[in-house]
């Protein structure tokens, strides 16, 4: 077992290594960041241009600028932006909030998948089946910040009103100069969670319970299932023991390679509800064309779903033993 | 005994001590293209300690009759008749007191060994389930049966096979950790479905071995369920024949062997190769192939097939009848034309006409050959 | 074997006219056999793959009727904006109407008519899927079969590339790539080409894996004693196999891209003004959405609908070239 992890992060390490190249050459290629610079009016003088450049970098050869980058990069300096801001602590800054929402909402998502996609299976053709379906689909098929506008122009006032107060919040993960006790700030938190993290979460929930549901009706169909009813165990107890224990396997892998997918509706959702998260920072990154910023996002991305990538790896050999000795 | 239809008597007055009587079982299928007659009218009773083998091609409907009365068939499946086990017709109770029957006092091994256990689970894990379903053991006492059965159907090393998972045991040894877990409660009747067909020929002799020694340890009764004769003939007391979802000769293994009484059962038997031929016999393969069970026309299914039948075979299909004393009856209008030793090289045609068309090819040459001088 | 001819008429059970009959020595009376019998029932036609295909599609009614909705969509959108009274541009003296007669979708602040809008807007979202689809696929198709024929090397690095791509979130790498290309103007094109870069590898993936385990079949040994060329081998034999794979994704492909390209239009990223898109419309009626609501909905359900008809189909074809997935157990 120890080995199988081990194999498998010596794979990972060239990965993320040739990975930092491509995004390297991406951003190196992709706008200037002294471009409202050079359009100025009246004209900015050659010499001031070329001081910036020599300030960031951008005078040498790109093999230089990557390997002064990479190498910075690795020990934990990820440098300024363009305006001098730290870009480390930025990102871990606004890395937090956005994974308040990636997280919770995978849970939630997996958790409505495994029981949409196992009733529909086990009650094929039935209504509940069909109903589970179509929804699936429908969530499928609706654009994320559709459904997040949705419930941030109608679901938040019909909410509050329910409850004759405030309970959820539409702007921000945060209300401003939040204090007091952990339960009052946990509150607050949680009222600016619900809407968009229910509202990231159907939108992958559906994906994955088609999946699940395709794959629990292939495992019911299954020799051993009918064996173990044949050595008369419960229906019950087949069903989740023998069923769903098999079932379950590749919908880790699943969630694993969505993982990049899920980051990205975060992206876009936190732009509906106006966090300034991860995506508020890579449109001001893409907007002014700031390459530490880029380049920061994209690797930390990157090395992210690699790791949840190896998680899954390991935790599908703990779940299946023919691949652990594979 | 084994007529289409029996007097209606509760299972204990019949005379014989049978464990398992099926009554005119038949069992339908509604599908997208009509309704499919998997089972039309299967009856047979089972001794304990008796080994009834029942034959027939894929499609049979002998594998459907198993699952019916184990009571696994999709709930689509439309069921008729009585399947009595112990005085219960089975298939008249709730899949609650059918789930306690299941794997205690009715065991199935199914056809393939590769699916037929849980990757994820131990072997000895699973077999320990079985145990624990029935049986109010601690899971250590649980434990230390399996290993000893793993031990009885001949696993080397028990103790320790007994963590493996399935994939790392061979298919044969599969097959007997199943066989195990089908006798671990000591059951009444197994039914085996196709045991030995996945298996290499070798294998398959250790895995009828092993039923064998199951069948001296329990007492229970086996039904055999296989299409190879061969497998039959070694452990069978009885041999039902089965075509198109009917059972179409029944009887001792010997009768049938020797003196079958359906054009059908004979065609099977000519078309294995015998070790105790005379000389050099062609083999006699049955032209043509099973009729469809959706649209089954009138008359005997095996007619069209059949180098015997006559008008009167394609309008009226025969009921099972006895032929050669009250225990052998077959389902033919003409079974009396079979008495005696009949070749089934006699009835059938020798499989010839390829190798004529061989030795035509042979005396042109070769195939270019052959094209020039069509040229020509 | 001694046989004696039984005159017809001389027996009771003639087995019918013309018929030889013959008795075997132990007087079993026997006739020829047909080696066909299955003519005393029905009799089935042979059908070519393409016949069963489309046979099992059409009876998807589902999937039909998405079909047939997305063909009017498509149509609608590409060629609706030249027949509709207004363009998409043209500023009307009824703003912020609710939807009437005269604007059926009701008319935004400025007096734009929303039909218009929403028309160009799917004309663009249509165009940019359509184009991504077809590029994404023929390039993914390719580069899978490449890598699921050659193995080894070619496989290795085309997939350690694949995965690469796959690792960065899609909008993120969009976002950066469609920044540089947004400016130009006939965007869409662009727009389309930076997702068709990104959309090839999920096509290229499910080739690659149906070429691997196609490889190994005997047809292909078969194919290969003959003398066939690898380039015959795998575009006359495994490609034709693997087809229902590659359609099915690809109608993923198209769904897959209007998400995303409405998505970075509404972000600012994708296409903008004075051009319109789906994404950007929703995004400008998103401020407006409890006053306005047409301007808010309509867009919405528009890209709704597009994609849960071109994903209804998709569920149709699956269906028709793999039917046993959903069949239950016997």
């Amino acid at each position: 077992m120890i080995s199988f992890i081990i194999r498998r992060m010596v794979i990972t390490i060239p990965l993320v290594l040739l990975a930092s190249v491509l995004v390297f050459i991406l951003v190196a290629n992709s706008g200037d960041p002294l471009a409202d610079l050079r359009g100025r009016q009246p004209p900015v003088p050659p010499q001031v241009i070329q001081a910036r450049e020599k300030m960031l970098g951008l005078d040498k050869p790109l093999p230089q600028r990557y390997w002064h980058w990479i190498t910075n990069f690795v020990q934990g300096d990820m440098g300024k932006t363009i305006r001098g801001v730290e870009v480390r602590p930025l990102l871990w800054q606004r890395m937090q909030i956005t994974l308040r929402m990636v997280v919770l909402a995978s849970i939630i998502a997996i958790v409505l998948a495994i029981g949409a996609g196992v009733l529909s299976a086990v009650k094929q053709y039935t209504v509940t089946d069909y109903t589970f379906t179509f929804a699936g689909f429908l969530f499928l098929s609706m654009p994320v910040f559709w459904l997040a506008a949705l419930m941030k122009e109608y679901g938040a006032i019909r909410l509050n009103k329910l409850f004759g107060k405030q309970v959820v919040f539409t702007v921000g993960p945060e209300s401003p100069n939040l204090a007091g006790s952990f339960g009052h700030r946990l509150a607050d938190y949680a009222g600016h969670l619900v809407l968009p993290t229910i509202a990231l979460a159907l939108i992958s929930f559906a994906a994955w319970s088609r999946y699940q549901r395709a794959t629990m009706l292939d495992v019911l169909g299954a020799d051993y299932i009918r064996l173990a009813r044949a050595k008369g165990l419960s229906r019950s107890r087949v069903m989740v023991r023998h069923a769903l224990r098999n079932a379950l396997i590749p919908l880790v892998t699943v969630v694993a390679i969505d993982t990049g997918a899920v980051f990205g509706g975060a992206v876009i959702t936190e732009r509906v509800f106006a966090w300034q998260g991860m995506g508020a920072l890579l449109v001001q990154g893409v907007e002014t064309s700031d390459p530490n910023i880029l380049l920061a996002w994209l690797m930390v991305t990157s090395v992210l779903v690699v790791l949840f990538n190896l998680i899954a790896d390991v935790l599908y050999a703990v779940l299946d033993p023919r691949i652990r000795y594979g | 005994m084994a007529t289409n239809t029996l007097p209606e008597q509760p299972a204990a007055e019949t005379g014989s001590h049978a464990v398992l009587e099926v009554k005119d079982l038949t069992v339908e299928f509604p599908t997208d293209d009509g309704v499919v007659h998997a089972v039309r009218g299967v009856s047979f009773s089972l001794e304990p300690g008796q080994v009834l083998g029942i034959v027939g091609e894929s499609g049979s409907g002998k594998s459907v009759t198993s699952l019916a009365i184990m009571g696994l068939l999709p709930p689509s499946a439309r069921i008729h008749g009585e399947v009595n086990f112990r005085g219960r017709n089975l298939l008249k109770l709730p899949d609650k007191e059918q789930t306690k029957i299941r794997g205690k006092q009715i065991a199935m091994i199914f056809q393939d060994p590769m699916t037929s256990l849980n990757p994820v689970y131990s072997v000895g894990w699973q077999l320990q389930e079985a145990i624990l379903a029935h049986q109010d053991i601690g899971k250590d006492k649980a434990w230390a049966r399996a290993v000893e059965l793993l031990d009885l159907v001949g696993i080397p090393n028990a103790a320790d096979r007994a963590k493996n998972y399935p994939h790392e045991f061979s298919g044969g040894m599969r097959q007997r950790a199943v066989i195990a877990m089908a006798m671990t409660n000591d059951p009444d009747v197994i039914i085996a479905d196709e045991p030995t067909t996945a298996l290499d020929v070798t294998v398959q002799a250790q895995v009828l071995d092993t039923l064998e020694r199951v069948q001296e340890n329990t007492s229970a009764g086996i039904v055999l369920i296989t299409h190879d004769l061969g497998v039959v003939a070694g452990m069978a007391d009885r041999v039902l024949v089965m075509y198109a979802g009917k059972p179409v000769e029944i009887g001792d293994t010997d009768s049938i062997y020797y003196d079958p009484r359906m054009p059908y059962t004979l065609g099977l038997l000519g078309s294995l190769p015998r070790l105790d031929a005379k000389g050099a016999e062609a083999l006699t393969p049955i032209r043509g192939a099973p009729p469809s069970l959706i649209n089954l026309p009138p008359g005997c299914p095996f007619s069209p097939r059949c180098p015997m039948s006559r008008p009167n075979c394609d309008s009226d299909e025969p009921a099972l009848r006895p032929v050669a004393g009250l225990d052998h009856v077959a389902a033919c209008h003409y079974a009396e034309e079979l008495a005696g030793d009949i070749a089934a090289a006699e009835v059938f045609e020798t499989a010839e006409a390829d190798v004529q068309a061989l030795e035509e090819l042979d005396q042109l040459g070769t195939l270019d050959k052959a094209e020039a001088e069509e040229r020509a | 074997m001694a046989d004696t001819r039984v005159p017809p008429g001389a027996d009771a059970d003639d087995a019918g006219e013309g018929q030889e009959l013959r008795r075997t020595e132990h007087g079993a009376q026997i006739h020829e056999v047909a080696a066909t019998t299955t003519d005393r029932e029905f009799t089935i036609a042979a059908r070519t793959q393409t016949q069963m295909v489309l046979r099992r599609f059409l009876a998807h009614k589902l999937a039909v009727g998405s079909l047939v909705v997305f063909l009017i969509v498509v149509v609608a959108s590409l060629i609706g904006g030249r027949f509709w009274r207004y363009d998409y541009a043209d500023i009307t003296p009824e703003f912020s109407s609710p939807p009437s007669l005269k604007h059926p979708m009701g008319t935004d602040s400025i007096g734009h008519d929303s039909m218009a809008q929403i028309l160009r807007g799917a004309q663009k979202s249509v165009q940019v899927a359509l184009m991504v689809a077809l590029l994404a696929t023929t390039f993914g198709a390719l580069i899978g079969a490449l890598a699921g024929y050659y193995r080894s090397w070619t496989d290795s690095a085309l997939m350690r590339f694949t995965d690469l791509v796959l690792t960065i979130p899609a909008i993120a790498l969009l976002a950066v790539l469609a920044a540089n290309v947004s400016e130009t103007a006939g965007n869409w094109f662009f727009i389309g080409l930076v997702l068709a870069l990104l959309q090839w590898t999920y096509i290229a993936r499910v080739v690659r894996g149906q070429f691997l385990s196609l490889r190994e079949k005997e047809f292909v040994e078969a194919a290969r004693a003959l003398g066939a060329s690898d380039a015959r081998i795998m575009f006359r034999h495994l490609l034709p196999n693997a087809t229902g794979s590659i359609i099915v994704n690809a109608t993923i492909t198209v769904a897959v891209a209007i998400l995303l390209e409405t998505a970075l239009s509404y972000i600012g990223l994708g296409i903008r003004p004075p051009d319109t898109s789906l994404g950007l419309l929703v995004s400008t009626g998103q401020q407006a959405a409890t006053t306005r609501p047409w301007l808010f909905w309509f867009p919405g359900i528009f890209i709704i609908i597009i994609a849960l008809t071109v994903n209804f189909i998709g569920d149709g074809l699956r269906d028709a070239f793999d039917p046993t997935q959903t069949r239950v157990r016997a």
